[in-house]
């Protein structure tokens, strides 16, 4: 499909300008109806075609200068820490203390992003653990039990979880959820589960509405063989339709870690923001995105602090390369599954 | 043995009960927590946000009775200045990879960058924008710097929502377009994007919803003050000037992120409900614009 265009891209090309040639040659001679000479209007026309050619393929090559600027950026001033500073990368992911006001023993600054990491995978994994059941019940309700009430009513509702801004999600955890896990764990109530649940909150309409098209995906006939053996609904949902669906549901879930893992202020605004490797789920903790948040406008450009708080971010931009990169696998093993 | 036949159907039959009454259950659950987020929000906000004085006056840093005005200015604002620089070029970018783009390796380049650009986190793009425009060009915490901010993290939605809605429209009416002697530029213009035209709509208005909610992209781009405006002043040059691109602009998203993780604002927890119903408002009212529009425009275009 894509070479097809091409070609006939290229062919169109071809053809106005060998058009454009041709008629170059006859200028004085032929006159069209309109009065205006029939190759001013051809050359017009296929100027025309380049200059749009042009300017769209600047805006894509914008695009992508953007992005090639800002990996840059960013890898420049994260790595700067490790070879300008001279700080060892592995105190940097193994050390668990972060104060880079102050120096260790061995007279560098105590920078150990450990808690920050360890605060960040939790908080992602746990509320994808969370999520999980609640997208995947809601994208087979949409798909397998009721369709209609699934685009008239949940798929509105999941578009309207998605227009919600993230601090509002962050305040509601801040006087809900907070106060109640309080109530019940004791100590201040913020930590990592208040901090999942937001995110869980966050994330579900990205997991659903991508579950709901990797279930949309799996071809009718697999669910009309099932039942025409007698199979039950449920059990057409359990031993073929998500069987089918499981690279799709698997990328709709990764995306969602992707997303979990990036979402800095709700995340801020709840977790409670010690830089200490978590005892527990309910004791105050970090993440990469709420140390970043709460600290770059404090430290000056061109300090060890602030070109540590440039590392963390280029571990959340490589972190979230790496979860394009387990999406675009999942893609590949299941196309070369489906060859076999 | 039949008996056992019926008895795995029997169970069958059950499973098959049961996992529909849990998974209606899951579903309504969810119904119920979107509407229990917004009739939370909006009632406890409500008040403030139909005040006219909480609409129009100053935030206030330590004493009780701030408003939100320059806040609810610059949401607007910025969003207009974006959707301005971002549209055009998403638009561009999307006609290209719709119309133009080859089936080669730079193809395949713009899209892995356009898919990179969407999964990275905003508060990375804000430290872009940071690094890049507030430091290096010393455009300092500004709607400049904002803006473009902005425009980073809304393009890759927005080139691929307009992608899709390129695409989407039949390749016959191209194909018809080209037969036509009209070339693929002349196509494209009168007959694609006309047709898509609804859904880049669409499209359009619920990424505005998304921009004009975002937070993280902006703490650090267009910053975290918000200096009283005065719309007498044309000066484009003066902080007090609403115009002035130049001039830091607190948002509504960041005035609630700012007084909660502040905390010194007595009246904190009646002004970040107050902003947080009108940001909710101004979303819904962005969905509900998308939906309309794109059902208007998608019936005039039939009709016709």
């Amino acid at each position: 499909m894509q070479t097809a265009k091409f070609q006939s891209s290229n062919d169109a090309g071809v053809l106005s300008a060998n058009q454009g040639s041709v008629s170059g040659n006859a200028v004085a001679s032929s006159t069209g109806p309109s009065g205006l000479p029939e190759a001013t209007k051809q050359l017009a026309k296929s100027q025309l075609e380049r200059v749009g050619k042009y300017i769209t393929g600047f805006c894509a090559a914008l695009v992508v200068l953007v992005v090639v600027s800002l990996i840059f950026l960013v890898a420049q001033h994260g790595l700067s820490t490790f070879f300008v500073d001279g700080i060892n990368p592995i105190a940097f992911f193994t050390g668990d203390t972060w104060n880079p006001h102050n120096t260790g023993a061995d007279g560098m600054p105590l920078v150990g992003a450990l808690p920050m990491i360890v605060g960040s995978f939790s908080v992602t994994l746990l509320s994808c653990v969370i999520v999980i059941p609640f997208a995947l019940g809601a994208a087979i309700f949409a798909v397998e039990i009721n369709p209609t009430l699934g685009s008239k009513i949940l798929r509105p509702a999941l578009e309207l979880l998605t227009g919600i801004p993230s601090v509002v999600f962050g305040l509601i955890g801040l006087m809900v959820l907070v106060p109640w896990v309080r109530s019940w764990a004791g100590g201040t109530g913020y930590g990592i589960l208040a901090g999942s649940l937001v995110l869980a909150v966050m994330v579900l309409p990205t997991v659903t509405s991508l579950a709901i098209d990797a279930l949309e995906s799996v071809p009718a006939t697999y669910r009309q063989s099932s039942y025409a053996l007698g199979a039950t609904r449920w059990q057409t949902i359990w031993h073929i339709v998500l069987r089918a669906a499981l690279p799709g549901l698997l990328t709709a879930i990764v995306l969602g870690m992707a997303r979990a893992f990036g979402e800095a202020l709700a995340v801020q605004m709840v977790i409670g923001n010690a830089a200490i490797i978590p005892s527990s789920l309910t004791t105050p903790a970090a993440t990469l995105t709420s140390i970043l948040t709460m600290s770059m406008g404090n430290e000056a450009m061109g300090t060890v602090y602030n070109d540590v708080l440039w590392s963390l971010a280029l571990v959340l931009l490589v972190m979230s390369l790496v979860f394009i990169l387990i999406v675009h696998l999942i893609g590949r093993k299941s196309v070369s599954n489906n060859a076999q | 043995m039949p008996s056992n036949l019926s008895e795995r159907a029997i169970k069958a039959k059950r499973q098959d009960k049961t996992a529909t009454v849990i998974i209606s259950v899951i579903v309504g659950f969810i119904i119920l927590l979107l509407a229990a987020i917004i009739i939370y929000i909006l009632a406890k906000g409500i008040g403030k946000a139909v005040d006219p004085s909480f609409l129009t006056s100053n935030p206030q840093q330590f004493k009780e009775g701030g408003g939100i005005g320059p806040e609810l200015f610059n949401s607007f604002y910025l969003l207009v200045i974006t959707l301005i620089i971002s549209f055009p070029l998403s638009l561009g970018a999307a006609i290209f990879l719709a119309e133009y783009a080859p089936a080669n390796a730079v193809t395949s380049g713009i899209k892995t960058a356009i898919e990179v650009l969407s999964s990275l986190p905003s508060i990375v793009v804000g430290l872009f924008a940071f690094l890049l425009f507030v430091i290096q060009m010393g455009w300092g915490f500004s709607i400049a710097s904002g803006a473009l901010a902005l425009t980073v993290f809304n393009i890759p939605l927005l080139v691929r929502t307009i992608q899709q809605a390129l695409e989407s429209v039949p390749a016959h009416q191209r194909d018809a377009g080209l037969a036509m002697g009209l070339t693929r530029w002349e196509t494209t213009i009168h007959i694609i994007l006309p047709t898509a035209m609804p859904a880049i709509v669409t499209g359009l208005i619920l990424s505005a919803g998304r921009v004009f909610g975002e937070a993280a992209a902006l703490i650090y781009s267009a910053g975290q003050s918000a200096p009283a405006l005065d719309f007498t002043n044309f000066d484009l040059s003066s902080a007090s000037c609403p115009w002035n691109i130049w001039r830091p602009a607190e948002t509504l998203a960041v005035h609630i992120w700012k007084i909660n993780s502040e905390g010194v604002v007595p009246d904190l927890e009646a002004v970040s409900d107050g902003t947080a119903a009108v940001l909710i408002i101004c979303v819904l009212a962005f969905n509900l614009l998308a939906r309309f529009l794109g059902k208007r425009l998608g019936k005039k275009l039939t009709a016709e």
